[in-house]
C-alpha cells in the first residue's frame, strides 16, 4: 500500500474528521486493528463469498453502531448471510424482511419500540442496490420522507448478485452481467441525489479502504435522530469477476478515480467531501474487473467524461453549498 | 338489518351507550377500545373512514397509538410486521387492490405468527374499476394463513374486532375481519358500544414471549431449509386448527361479559328445513326476511350462516347442514371456471358425511360488484334450488343477456 500524500483540494471546506491520520493515508494494518478493534457482532462461520464487501461493511458498521442495534434485512446477499436456520450471524436482533419492504418494517419497528418505551435501540436497515435502487425505493422514499428514525445503509455492489448477477439500475454503464451480455447501455442512477432531495438530516458515502471516515460517519450518523443514509460500495468478486483478495483495492480505487467519492451532505444542504480522491483514471479500476473487459477505449473516454461531469457536479455542491 | 346474535341476557353483562354509526365507525371505535398502539394504513375506498376516524382519535389524544401513514398498503401491512414484532398490538384496514397488493406481506405475518388484525371491506377488483361489494378480494386470501371472519352487523363488526385480537394473540395468528362495502361501511344503524373497563378485561395487554429486543437478541425470519421448512409450516397449521376452538370459547366469553354471541356457524329456522340456504355477510339479513315469507307459506327452509371462514368450521357445518336435502350457497365472490367459493368450500367440508346423509350442494353466483341482492333474487334462488335447478360450476343469478 502506498502512502502517498494528496494533493490539497483546491476548495475544501473543512478539514475532514481525523485531518492527521487522513493525511497519512493509510495506516500500517497493525495500527488501523488496534484503532479499530472493539466488539465483534459478526461472528466467524458466515456463508459469505471470500472478499464480500457486504460481509466486510456489516463487520465495520456494527463495531460502530454498538449492541443497543436492530438490524433489518429484506431479500439480499445478506438474507443468507445472516444465517440459516437455528443458526444467526450477528449477535444483534435481526428481522428479515420481504424485499420491498426494509424501510417500512423499519418504521414499524422504530413505532412498535416508541410505544413499548423502549428509548435505547437504534434501527439499522440493511439493504443491497436492488432493494435500495430499484424494488424498495417506494418504501425507502415513504420513509425519508416521513422522517422516520432509521440508520439506512446500501451495500451496493452494482447488481442483483444473490440471484446470480442480474442488472439493477445502480449497474454501471459498460458493466456485464447476465442480463447485459452486451455491457449495461444505461448510466448508474444517482441514489445520493434522490435520498438529499428528501432533505434528510444526514447522508453520506463511505468506503471500505477507508475505514475512519466509515467509522466517523456511522457513529455520527448512528447519534442524529430521523432518518439517515449511509452507502457503501461493496465488490462482489464473483459478480465483479475480480480476485477476492482485492476487495479493499477495488474499494480505494474507486475513491480515487471519482467513481465513488466519499462525502456527507446535512438536511439535503450541506455537502462536504470528506476524502479528496487522487484522480486516477477510470481505467485503473475498470480493468482490474472482468466485468468490463468487452469495454474499448471509446467505452472508457465515454465513462471517464461521465465520472468528470459527476464529480464536478459534487465539488461544485460542496463548493456553493458547504457544510 | 335484520340481525339476531344469540343474546345470552347475563345479569352480569357490561352495557355500553347505543350511537347510530357506521359500520366503518363501529371498526373504529372497536380498534380504540382493543388498545390498539401501533396503526398503518393506506386510503382506499370504501375502507377509508376506518382510518380517518382512527387518525382522528389519535390525533385528539383519545387513542395512545402511533400511526403511520404510509405510501402504500405493501408498506401499510410491513409497517405492522415491524411493530408487532416488537410486540405491539397492530391494526389496519383496506380493500380490494389494496388488500391484493399487501398480498406477500399477508403471507410474512402469519408465517412470522403475528398477531394482528386487520379489516377489510369488501370490495370488487378491478378492472373495469368498482368500488361496490364483492368478496372475491377476501377469499382470493384464503392461503395466507390468516383466519377470516365475516360480519353481517355494525355490531356484530364491532365485536368482532375485539374477539379478534382476542383470537390472534391467543394462537399468533393474524385475523382478517371482514365487513360488506357501503351496506355495512357506510350505513349507520345503532350500535352498543361497550365500556372500556369490560373490554379491558376481555383483552388483556399482549405480551408476547418473544420479541424485538437488544437486550435478548433473536433471529427473526431468516434462511430455513428444507429439513425445518416443513416444522415451521406446521406449527402454524397446527395454531390455525386451534382457532376453532380459541374463537368459539372467544365468542362465548364476550357473550358472558356483553350479552353478544354469534357462534362460529350462525343458524336461522334451520331445524328441520329441507332447504337450507347458506350466505355470509348482509345477504345473510336479507336472505332471513326471505326465510321468513317461505316459512310462513309452509315451506320448510332455513339458513346457514359461517362466521369462520379460515379455519372453515367443518364439523360445525356438518351438523348444521347434515339433515337438509339440500344446500343453496349464495356466493357474493366467483373462482373463475371453478364456481363460488363458498359453494367449493362446503361441497368438500359435507363430503365426509356418508352419502346419503348429506344436502346436494348448489352454486349460485349473485351480486357481484355491488349488484343488489334483493329480496327478490333469493326468492329466485330459493325457487330454483327446491326445484333441484343449478348449474354444476355455479349458476350465475340475475344475469343480463
Amino acid at each position: 500500500m502506498s502512502k502517498q500524500k494528496r494533493t490539497a483540494p483546491r476548495a475544501r471546506a473543512a478539514a475532514p474528521a481525523a485531518p492527521a491520520e487522513q493525511a497519512e493515508r493509510m495506516p500500517s494494518g497493525a495500527v488501523m486493528e488496534r484503532r479499530l478493534a472493539e466488539t465483534e457482532y459478526f461472528t466467524p462461520g458466515s456463508v459469505a463469498c471470500p472478499g464480500c464487501g457486504g460481509a466486510l461493511a456489516m463487520r465495520h458498521f456494527l463495531r460502530a453502531m454498538g449492541p443497543e442495534t436492530v438490524v433489518v434485512i429484506p431479500a439480499c446477499c445478506w438474507a443468507i448471510i445472516a444465517g440459516q436456520f437455528p443458526y444467526a450471524a450477528l449477535t444483534v436482533p435481526t428481522v428479515n424482511c420481504l424485499f420491498a419492504a426494509a424501510s417500512a418494517v423499519a418504521s414499524g419497528i422504530g413505532a412498535g419500540l416508541r410505544v413499548r418505551g423502549d428509548r435505547g435501540a437504534r434501527v439499522m436497515v440493511w439493504v443491497g442496490d436492488g432493494g435500495t435502487y430499484d424494488i424498495g425505493l417506494q418504501s425507502l422514499s415513504g420513509a425519508l420522507e416521513r422522517n422516520e428514525d432509521m440508520l439506512y445503509v446500501c451495500y451496493d455492489n452494482e447488481a442483483y448478485m444473490n440471484t446470480g448477477i442480474q442488472r439493477s439500475s445502480a449497474t454501471p454503464p459498460g458493466a456485464w452481467t447476465t442480463t447485459t451480455p452486451g455491457g449495461k447501455d444505461m448510466a448508474k442512477k444517482n441514489i445520493m441525489e434522490i435520498i438529499t432531495a428528501h432533505r434528510v438530516p444526514y447522508a453520506a458515502t463511505v468506503s471500505l479502504a477507508f475505514p475512519e471516515d466509515l467509522r466517523e460517519k456511522v457513529k455520527k450518523a448512528r447519534d442524529i435522530g430521523g432518518a439517515r443514509f449511509i452507502h457503501v460500495l461493496a465488490p462482489c468478486p464473483p459478480g465483479w469477476k475480480c480476485q477476492s483478495s482485492e476487495t479493499v483495492k477495488l474499494s480505494r480505487l474507486a475513491v480515487d478515480t471519482k467513481l465513488d467519492p466519499l462525502y456527507e451532505v446535512e438536511n439535503g444542504l450541506r455537502w462536504r467531501i470528506t476524502v479528496e480522491p487522487r484522480n486516477l483514471p477510470v481505467e485503473d479500476f475498470l480493468s482490474r474487473q472482468g466485468r468490463f473487459s468487452n469495454l474499448d477505449a471509446n467505452d472508457v473516454r465515454r465513462i471517464q467524461a461521465e465520472v468528470d461531469r459527476n464529480w464536478a457536479v459534487l465539488r461544485r455542491q460542496a463548493e456553493v453549498n458547504p457544510l | 338489518m335484520k340481525t339476531a346474535p344469540r343474546s345470552r341476557s347475563s345479569a352480569r353483562a357490561a352495557r355500553g351507550e347505543v350511537k347510530v354509526i357506521t359500520g366503518n365507525y363501529a371498526v373504529a371505535y372497536a380498534a380504540k377500545l382493543s388498545r390498539v398502539q401501533v396503526v398503518s394504513a393506506y386510503p382506499i375506498t370504501p375502507q377509508t373512514s376506518i382510518v380517518e376516524k382512527l387518525s382522528e382519535m389519535c390525533g385528539s389524544g383519545e387513542l395512545a397509538a402511533e400511526f403511520i401513514k404510509v405510501e402504500s398498503e405493501h408498506s401499510a401491512m410491513s409497517c405492522l410486521v415491524g411493530a408487532s414484532l416488537t410486540g405491539a398490538r397492530a391494526f389496519t384496514a383496506t380493500s380490494s387492490h389494496g388488500l391484493a397488493y399487501m398480498h406477500e406481506v399477508l403471507h410474512w405475518a402469519a408465517g412470522q405468527r403475528l398477531p394482528i388484525v386487520l379489516v377489510n371491506v369488501n370490495r370488487a377488483l378491478g378492472p373495469g374499476w368498482n368500488i361496490w361489494t364483492d368478496q372475491t378480494d377476501s377469499l382470493s386470501q384464503r392461503d395466507t394463513g390468516w383466519a377470516q371472519l365475516y360480519c353481517e352487523s355494525n355490531q356484530e363488526a364491532l365485536d368482532t374486532v375485539i374477539q379478534a385480537f382476542r383470537i390472534a394473540e391467543s394462537v399468533l395468528v393474524p385475523v382478517m375481519v371482514v365487513l360488506d362495502a357501503f351496506s355495512l361501511s357506510h350505513t349507520s344503524e345503532g350500535v352498543e358500544i361497550p365500556p372500556q373497563d369490560a373490554v379491558d378485561r376481555f383483552l388483556p395487554p399482549y405480551r408476547p414471549a418473544v420479541r424485538v429486543d437488544t437486550a435478548n437478541p433473536r433471529f427473526f425470519g431468516g434462511l430455513v431449509m428444507p429439513e425445518h421448512y416443513m416444522e415451521h409450516r406446521w406449527l402454524l397449521e397446527e395454531n390455525s386448527r386451534r382457532i376453532l376452538d380459541v374463537a368459539a370459547e372467544a365468542d362465548r366469553d364476550y357473550g358472558r361479559a356483553f350479552g353478544r354471541s354469534y357462534g362460529l356457524v350462525e343458524r336461522y329456522r334451520a331445524a328441520g328445513a329441507e332447504l337450507l340456504l347458506m350466505a355470509t355477510g348482509t345477504v345473510a339479513s336479507t336472505a332471513k326476511e326471505v326465510i321468513d315469507a317461505w316459512r310462513r307459506r309452509g315451506r320448510r327452509v332455513g339458513l346457514v350462516r359461517p362466521r369462520l371462514f379460515r379455519p372453515f368450521p367443518i364439523e360445525e357445518m356438518r351438523s348444521a347442514c347434515r339433515l337438509a336435502r339440500r344446500l343453496a350457497v349464495i356466493d357474493r365472490n366467483n373462482s373463475f371456471g371453478s364456481g363460488g367459493i363458498f359453494a367449493t368450500e362446503t361441497r368438500a367440508a359435507l363430503y365426509g358425511l356418508p352419502s346419503g346423509s348429506r344436502p346436494e350442494v348448489l352454486s349460485y353466483v349473485a351480486g357481484l360488484g355491488g349488484r343488489d341482492i334483493t329480496p327478490d333474487v333469493i326468492d329466485r334462488i330459493l325457487s330454483a334450488a327446491w326445484a333441484g335447478r343449478a348449474e354444476p360450476r355455479g349458476t350465475w343469478v340475475d344475469l343480463k343477456k
